[in-house]
């Protein structure tokens, strides 16, 4: 008696849980998108331009908004009617976006950069600065901080939002120095057994003069040996851009995730398509057969997980994307914790060596001649006592 | 990787020179005679060849292919090549202007001759037993797929299970972008066997020869205990064409040269072609424990 009547409780919990889940989700946006003190609300001019009718909507819902400022007449209705298309619209756009488009949301001036998550999601954040060396790279911000309970070092990649801060951080784009500083700090919190969280936001690694005079591949090269093999958690986000070399230069650990519509390649798309088609201009073409979407990266076995975003896209609800970042950090160091040091170890060296080992796998066992896997095989049988051996 | 503009690239040599390029390189005159792109010099060919493919004019060193290579440095038949077979898979399925990733090889295996960027084998060195692998320049660039990464890796990890030295003569434009990610994970994947080779104490010699940029110089080619460059070789991280399309300023001249890697403290020694395997043997018997 008492199981059925759980059963018959769960049902309807679950029942009335549904609803009130559906009720919840665009109202929620509508709500947040009203907020007053939504810095990143998306004004005229931060459409994609993929994104048109939604721009056209939010025109009509200023109109509306102005004229019952004006003259005093209550429109709340039709904005409602407006916002609730705009979700929609949202909707239907951010379900399927190209490969193009996501690397169009994931470059938008709107969206979080490490400042934000800074503010936001690491609470007593204590920069550490300069890599000893030489100076102290902006591109690249290294510190001591807490996400949620866990004790952190967070290393980051900066773009900045104004003109001046991009400037002083050279578009995100770091020098020697910044890998250098990053894996300095490493070493520290190896020391002290602090796990490491990088967010990865870079167009790639800067291609100067000074750059190269001062080792930029041997900085680059340096960070990837030595992550490979640091003795503390390491886990690696990708908030906005990941490109290329300049990303991997603090993009190797434990886990590596990525927000929904960041992109993570090998090379720019328009650079992809300078060299293979010849012209700069095929760009999105490029992004297509790069294949740099977090979904098929995921499918590629290549990412670890994706991080939702909200409705259309991290810029339009900078709190919210911050916080699922969070909570799969939180969730995440806490799992990796829970593991010995050497096994952690060897599962990511496994788990880099294992990069496209799928098909190389395949292709060693056809490759590898009949009369090596035929000793391999018998190498492998267990030798049992009194067993008859021939000399070969 | 950086913003690319249309603007014109301002090399100041940018019509003799064509080391780094995905474009086929400047046909050379038919026939016996060769122009040096170093001195202009008309050569005749066998006479280059005889010289290890350097020019006896003004010691410019050609780019030569992985068969070559090995003939040069390895004594006579002692390479022992293995997973000369294994070719690649195309992970994303890769389409452009027209054609595949995989008519691209096919074309590159017809042109090179070789199945892949990069050749292993266990070889020996003036009488000193080492694990070989060494990089081919025709097929693709040179560039690192997963084939590439995986090979380097199993030479690893036959230099350790045998406590053999590791002498890699990287040649390459970077990661392979028809791989995407995959190709990007090659760098990692390299550098973490790399870690191992370390920590079990084995030597790696990088030999860094004509052209080391991009994803292969960022990860195994400058890991290595003793790193040995070619002359006049191009070595660094981004292509000298990116730089100067990125920042718009003429590049210095010799600029991301061997010389210049050698003046600003990243390669241990610049030896000639015929020097290499000398050098190398008594690297490796110092390295001797
Ligand atoms: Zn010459």
């Amino acid at each position: 008696m008492p199981a059925v009547c759980g059963q018959l409780f769960y049902k309807l919990f679950r029942q009335v849980h549904c609803v009130f889940f559906l009720l919840r989700m665009p109202w929620r946006d509508i709500l947040i998108a009203n907020m007053p003190g939504n810095k990143n609300k998306i004004t005229n001019g931060d459409h994609l331009d993929f994104e048109d009718t939604v721009a056209d909507l939010d025109q009509q819902t200023d109109e509306l908004h102005r004229l019952s400022s004006v003259k005093g007449i209550d429109y709340s209705a039709e904005i409602r009617r407006l916002r609730k298309q705009q979700v929609a619209e949202l909707k239907r756009i951010y379900s399927n976006l190209n490969a193009w488009q996501t690397v169009q949301v994931a470059r938008h001036p709107k969206r979080p950069i490490l400042t934000d998550y800074l503010d936001m999601m690491v609470k007593d954040f204590r920069e550490l600065h300069g890599d000893r060396c030489f100076g102290d790279d902006r591109a690249i911000i290294t510190g001591f901080g807490h996400i949620g309970r866990e004790r952190v070092l967070l290393v980051g990649q900066n773009k900045g939002r104004n003109t001046k801060e991009k400037v002083a951080c050279n578009f995100g784009c770091p020098n020697p120095e910044g890998y250098r500083k990053a894996i300095l700090k490493m070493k520290l919190a190896e020391k002290f057994g602090i796990p490491v969280v990088t967010l990865i936001d870079t167009p790639g690694a800067y291609p100067g003069i000074g750059a190269e005079e001062r080792g930029q591949a041997q900085a680059i090269a340096v960070n990837l040996i030595e992550m490979s093999r640091l003795r503390v958690p390491i886990i690696c986000i990708v908030i906005g851009e990941g490109g290329s070399g300049g990303a991997l230069g603090i993009g190797v650990g434990d886990r590596l995730a990525m927000l929904e519509f960041a992109y993570y390649s090998v090379i720019s798309p328009e650079g992809c398509a300078a060299i293979l088609w010849r012209d700069g201009s095929q760009a999105p073409d490029a992004a297509e057969a790069l294949k740099l979407t977090s979904k098929d990266l995921y499918k590629l076995k290549l990412v670890d997980a994706i991080v939702p975003e909200p409705l259309g896209g991290a810029h339009r609800n900078v709190h919210d994307t911050i916080y699922n970042v969070e909570k799969y950090i939180v969730k995440t160091l806490r799992e990796l914790k829970r593991t010995k040091i050497e096994n952690l170890l060897e599962n990511r060296y496994k788990k880099l060596r294992s990069i496209g080992a799928g098909p190389t796998e395949k292709l060693r066992r056809k490759t590898q001649p009949a009369k090596d896997r035929i000793k391999a095989a018998l190498k492998a049988l267990p030798a049992k006592p009194g067993q008859i051996t021939t000399k070969v | 990787m950086a913003k690319k503009t249309k603007s014109k690239p301002v090399l100041s040599k940018a019509e003799g020179w064509n080391g780094f390029s995905l474009k086929p390189r400047k046909d050379m005159p038919e026939g016996l005679w060769m122009q040096c792109p170093g001195c202009e010099h008309m050569l005749y060919k066998s006479a280059v060849e005889k010289n290890m493919n350097v020019c006896p004019e003004c010691n410019h060193h050609f780019r030569i292919e992985a068969a070559i290579r090995i003939k040069y440095l390895a004594d006579e038949d002692s390479f022992q090549e293995i997973l000369s077979e294994m070719t690649t898979d195309d992970p994303l399925n890769f389409k452009f202007r027209g054609t595949t990733y995989k008519q691209r090889i096919k074309s590159d295996e017809k042109k090179s001759g070789a199945r892949e960027a990069m050749r292993i084998g266990k070889a020996f060195i003036k009488g000193r037993a080492v694990f070989l692998a060494v990089m081919e320049p025709n097929f693709l660039m040179g560039s690192m797929g997963f084939v590439v990464g995986e090979k380097f890796c199993t030479a690893v990890d036959k230099a350790i299970e045998e406590a053999l030295p590791l002498v890699a003569v990287c040649c390459s434009g970077g990661a392979r972008m028809h791989e995407g990610v995959v190709s990007l994970g090659q760098m990692a994947k390299t550098s973490a066997a790399l870690a191992k080779l370390d920590e079990a104490g084995g030597l790696f010699i990088s030999v860094l020869t004509d052209p080391t940029t991009g994803g292969v110089s960022a990860s195994f080619a400058m890991l290595g205990d003793c790193l040995i460059a070619e002359p006049g070789a191009l070595i660094g991280f981004a292509g000298p064409r990116t730089i100067a399309e990125t920042i718009k300023v003429e590049l210095p001249e010799g600029f991301q040269t061997s010389e210049f890697m050698l003046e600003h403290g990243f390669v241990d020694m610049i030896v000639h072609r015929r020097d290499l395997r000398s050098e190398i043997a008594r690297l490796v018997d110092y390295c001797q424990k």
